[in-house]
Formats: structure tokens, sequence, C-alpha cells
């Protein structure tokens, strides 16, 4: 029974066939003050067997875009267009109904706080084999069975005895882990990860992301990473997707962005990250901060703390456009933010100026 | 649960030996009972002969001496009135006002469960400030009020139910819509509150992406974690009822233990109205007890031995945590695929 649950299904398709595919998602959130467009026209795709990253400061519409994927929107936001293809079928368009039956089977979701996402009166066991009863009718005692096998495909220790055991009993890295075999309990295709670290300790973070690359390539899932962290999109994703104030800055392969930067955002981001090179410099930032999603400016979103800003680009949004091979920015100076060297320098400038 | 019980007992001595004490001397202030039981015309030595007959003679620490070595040999003195054992005329009287007590609070919980989910679901929704407006209505109504124009309006025009008595189904029905109104509005807020901020806990967006119905993720998700506050409110709302319905009592002649008070009050009859004081005050040391164990089978946060005993072995079973961590990797190596080889290795 658990093999034919855990088989996997029907993945005869190309390694390169994208997974989930999001064109033009818009999001809104009312506000008192009216109605805020948090995700603007982002699209992205995510790969069978491959990991995408959303990258982006906190409020750029990252978790917003990865909850409007899952239905998981809080009730003062809403989607506002655009189609998530997950396997060729629209998941914003799906009824209450065909959507419950797409989440876990279709796609599994492991979110950042791992004490406030457990149900702190149930026990793992019964979490764990929740999904089987929703999806599959087990009964209570199979539930069971599939769980402690799940705890023990994640790694947690002593599952028999463990899987009577409450969350608030568990460390904060093997909750994570708990999460995790939820969310891959099914074998859904999609596996979304907000933040999976951010709450952690770096030696249990490291252990977590390579529980995620194991499980990746055993169900050959495709995986959207969601973070902030350089490092991890560097180390874990094979592809990434830079979002700033709820647009898409720029997207394309880790390898190509992050060594050819083509948006000013990427390339600020990159040359904040402290190297050896630099040992006893100051630390590089990006001047000013992200606009209030309020106020975000009719040009370009980034105007405000760009070094190449320009008239066009106050007047004008760039639209997202190839700038490499598999590559696209929304910059009205692409190539030149490939090709100059100065950027760094300006940005320099731009910090002494503030 | 024994350490516990113990514990409980040590600390509830003292309130309830201070609860006697003040029900013993305020009774006293009431008036001299020789007032009420004797004709207006008795004499000096016929009211001396009635308080030596009823120990009033002596000084009242001699008297509240005498009481307490009396609890201690399970006497609680005679009513004056019917020259009963008070004890027992207290015990007599306890179901009654224990029923009606039962009654009310399970058809108020379960409505306001019901109620109180239902608002949660759509906060400031129409039906959200529909049961606001009935809660709020219903919690703050007068039960004197709404007894009386329940009799009005059941009992005198429509004729439907007796004006008092306990004789029949019939006879519940006023009793019961009248103590239910205030848990029933109390209850719907507090139910209500606690399910809104539940709902938005990360452990409902959890049971949904797993694609948990909304009847799974509001029955069981949210509510068994919203269930401890009103646990609380519903346990205090118990209490109230236990001591007796006073005045519900009184004017549908229920003869509980609200009723049985206020009679020996209006009656002097010390002995019967402190065994009622104290019955009560075991009554409510008890339910505290079963509040605090529903609170363990509601939150295993703060199941005290349970916690320590599973901490423990969690302790010992992850050993050095480096190394557990480590070792746990191995099982999910790329080679397994399915369950079986998983089995397999181990």
């Amino acid at each position: 029974m658990m093999t034919e649950i855990l088989e996997p299904t029907s993945r005869t398709q190309s390694a390169d066939q994208a997974v989930l595919e999001v064109k033009g998602l818009d999001v809104d959130i009312r506000t008192p003050k009216g109605i805020v467009r948090v995700v603007s026209q982002v699209g992205f795709s995510a790969r069978r067997g491959k990991t995408l990253a959303l990258l982006g400061e906190s409020g750029c519409g990252k978790s917003m875009t990865a909850k409007a994927i899952a239905g998981l929107l809080d009730p003062v936001a809403s989607v506002a267009g655009g189609v998530a293809r997950l396997d060729s079928k629209d998941l914003l368009s799906m009824t209450a109904k065909q959507r419950r039956k797409a989440a876990g089977e279709g796609l599994g979701i492991v979110f950042q706080d791992a004490l406030a996402a457990l149900n702190p009166v149930y026990t793992i066991g019964t979490q764990l084999g929740e999904a089987f009863r929703i999806h599959r009718g087990a009964s209570r005692k199979q539930a069971k069975v599939e769980a402690i096998e799940l705890m023990r495909r994640v790694g947690i220790p002593e599952p028999e005895t463990r899987v009577n055991s409450y969350p608030h009993q568990f460390s904060g890295g093997m909750r994570q882990r708990i999460l995790i075999a939820m969310a891959v309990a099914l074998s859904p295709n999609l596996l979304i990860a907000d933040e999976p670290t951010t709450a952690l300790d770096v030696t249990v973070q490291a252990q977590i992301m390579q529980l995620l690359r194991n499980l990746r390539e055993q169900e050959d899932m495709a995986v959207v990473l969601i973070t902030h962290d350089l490092a991890v999109v560097a180390e874990e994703a094979d592809d990434v997707c830079v979002m700033y104030a709820g647009n898409v800055a720029e997207q394309g392969s880790v390898d190509t962005v992050f060594t050819r930067p083509t948006h000013p955002y990427t390339k600020g981001l990159l040359s904040s990250v402290p190297t050896d090179s630099q040992r006893g410099a100051g630390l590089n930032s990006i001047p000013g901060s992200p606009p209030e999603l309020s106020k975000i400016p009719s040009g370009c979103v980034y105007q405000d703390r760009c070094p190449l800003v320009a008239a066009v680009c106050r007047e004008q949004r760039p639209a997202l456009r190839e700038t490499g091979p598999g590559q696209s920015a929304a910059c009205h100076f692409a190539e030149q933010v490939a090709t100059s060297q100065t950027t760094e320098e300006r940005l320099a400038v731009g910090d002494d100026e503030k | 649960m024994l350490t516990y019980l113990r514990k409980r007992i040590i600390a509830s001595a003292l309130p309830l030996v201070v609860v006697i004490v003040g029900v013993f001397a305020l009774a006293r202030m009431t008036g001299n009972p020789a007032a009420l039981y004797l004709p207006l015309n008795a004499t000096d030595t016929m009211r001396a002969e009635f308080a030596a007959r009823n120990g009033l003679d002596q000084p009242i620490w001699v008297q509240m001496a005498q009481y307490f070595g009396g609890i201690f040999r399970f006497d609680f003195g005679t009513s004056m009135r019917t020259g009963q054992d008070a004890a027992q005329m207290a015990l007599r009287a306890f179901p009654a006002t224990l029923q009606l007590a039962a009654t009310t609070m399970i058809i108020a919980i379960i409505l306001a469960l019901i109620v109180g989910s239902a608002a949660a679901m759509k906060p400031n929704g129409i039906l959200d400030r529909c049961s606001s407006f009935i809660s709020m209505t219903a919690a703050s109504i007068p039960d004197f009020w709404l007894a009386i124009v329940g009799i009005w309006v059941f009992a005198i025009t429509l004729g439907v139910v007796p004006t008092s008595g306990v004789v029949g189904a019939a006879a519940w029905f006023l009793p019961v819509a009248t103590l239910v109104m205030r848990p029933f509005g109390t209850l719907v807020q507090v139910i209500r509150g606690a399910m809104v901020s539940a709902l938005s806990e990360p452990y409902i967006k959890l049971a949904r992406s797993k694609g948990a119905t909304e009847y799974r993720v509001i029955a069981q998700h949210a509510l068994r974690n919203a269930a401890a506050p009103g646990l609380t409110v519903a346990g205090d709302l118990t209490v109230g009822l236990v001591n007796g319905a006073v005045v519900v009592e009184t004017i549908f002649g229920w003869p509980g233990i609200g009723k049985l008070m206020i009679d020996s009050i209006l009656q002097r009859d010390f002995a019967v109205l402190q065994a009622c004081v104290l019955l009560t005050a075991v009554a409510i040391f008890v339910l505290n007890i079963l509040i605090d164990l529903g609170y363990a089978l509601l939150d295993p946060r703060v199941r005290p031995s349970a916690g320590a005993r599973q901490r423990r072995k969690a302790r010992a079973a992850q050993g050095p945590t480096h190394g557990s961590e480590n070792r746990t990797l191995a099982p999910v190596g790329p080679a397994l695929s399915t369950s079986e080889s998983s089995r397999g290795n181990h």
C-alpha cells in the first residue's frame, strides 16, 4: 500500500517540463485606505526536479505570491488576475473542491515557523496522517503507519514512540522536518518552501536544506524556494526569480543571473555580499529602502534607489524582456548594467551622498 | 494526580474556613431567631429557654467552635424550622439545582459553540453582527425580568407551561430558558473571539494546505484550540448556577439549594444556611478540579506529568543532538525512492 502511494506517478515527461507555470499574477490587498496591489504581473515557471528561488527583501511580495498559488491568502487579499497552471490545470480558477483535491496531492507547502504551523493540541502522528485520512480515506491505524514511515523518511529518530508526541516536545529542527514530511506526504509534483530555514540555527539550516534537496531528487519534485538569502539561492537553486516591490525584477538560471546580472537591483544585492577581496573595506548596501506598496511610483518601481535612473525610468515602467539566453530583466538599461563595471562604484557614491 | 489533589485540598481549606466563619457571623447579624419562632408575647424565660435549647446563649466564638467540632463528626446541626438534620436538607435540595444547572449549561454550550463558530467564520459579516447583537442582549437581560415576562407570556397568556414546580417536562421550559440566556450570551462572545484568533493561526493554513474541508478546519483544528478560554468562562458560569440560581429558583418554586438558602435566611435557620454554603463550596471545589482536568484533556501543553515524562524521553532519545541529526539524514539517500527499500534499510 505504501508502495502504491509513493511510486512515482507517470513521470515520463522530460526533465525540463514546467510543473508550475505562473503568468501575469496580480494580488490585491484591501486596506482602510483603499486597494493596494502587492503582487503585479508576476510570472515564472518551476521545472520538474529543479529548484526555483523566489528571491527578495521582506515585503517584496514573494510570500504573497506563494500564498496566492497555494490558495492560502488571508481574507483581506485576493487574486486580481493571472494564471498559475499546475500540471496544466489552473489553480487560480479552480472551485473550492478541486482546490482541496490539489492541496496536498498536487502541491505541498512548507511553512516558515514550524512551531506556529503545527497544531499544538494534536499529536504529530495525527497531523502527519491527516493527509492520508483526507485524500486516501485511510483509517486511523493506517494513517499512523504512514506517519511513522514519513517520520523515518525525514530522519526523525525513534518514530514509533515519537509519533505520539506533541509539537512542543520537539526541537526546532525536528519540527521543521515534520513540516517537510507533511508537505511531501502524498508525493506532490510541486513543493513550495516559504523561508523554511529562517527560524533555525545555521547548522540545522544546512541539514534542512540537505533534506529538501534529497527529497526533491527522490521525488523528482519541482521546488519553489522562497528566501531572502543569496547564499541559499546560490547553493540550492537552479533558477531564480528576483522580486522587488511586488514585481519581477529579473529572472533566469542562477548561474547566469548571479554571474551576469542585468538588473541594477540584482547587481546591488550581489554587491552587498561581503567578499574576501574587500576585507577591511566598509560593507556595500543599496541606499534607501523599498517603496511603500501603496505609494509605488508610476515609472520603474526601482527608480528611487537606482544608480542608473534616467528620465525614461520615471515615466515608463520597463517590461520584462530577454537580456540573455534564458534570462530576462525589467530594466530600460539592462545591457548597460550587464556590461558596466562601474555600478558598484556608483553605488558607493550613492552611499556617500546619503 | 494524587499529589495534585492533595495540593488542591490543602489550598482550598483556608478559603473554606473563611467562608464558614463569614457566613456564621453574618447570619447571626440578621437578628434573633427567637423573634420569629416564639409568639410575640413570649416571656423572657421562654426566650432564654429557646436560646439555651439552640445553643444561642453561648458567646459567638463558643458557638463557632462547637460548629467546627461538629463538622469533623459530620454533624452539621439541625434545622430550627423543621427539626431535621441540616445536612440532609441541603443534600436533598441539591440534585434539583444540579439538574437545572447541567441542563442549562449543556444547552448554552452547544448553542454557543454553533453560533460562536459561525460568527467567527466571517468577522464583521452579517452573521457576526447578528450574533453579536443577540448574545449581547441575552447576556444583559436581568433574569428576574425575563422570568416574570416568561410566566406572563407562556404560563398565563398561552397557558402552555405551569407557572412553577418541577412536574413534567413543560415545567423545565421557563426556568431553563431564563437561566440559559446569560451563559449563552457570554459564551458566544468568548467562543467567537477565541475562534477568530484560532482561525488566523498558521496551523489553520497548514490544515488547508493538506486539503482539509472547511468543516474539518473549523471543528477539529480551530475549535479544539478555542475551547480552553470557553472552558474557563463556562466553569465560572456553572459555579454561578451551582451556587443556586436564587432568583430563578425562588420565582419558579424550584426546590433547589438556592431556594433553600433564601428560605433559611428568611427564617434565620442558621444550621441549614451553613450546610447549604458548605455544600456549594465543596461542589465548586470539585467543579474547579473538573475544569482543570478539562484543560489537560484539551491542551497537551498543560499536562504536567505527561509533558515532563515526554520531555525526559525526548532528551534521552535525542542524545547528543549533533550526532543524531547527522545519523538521521542517512535514510534519505537518493537510493531510496520507495518505502519498500526504506523498510529494508531498517
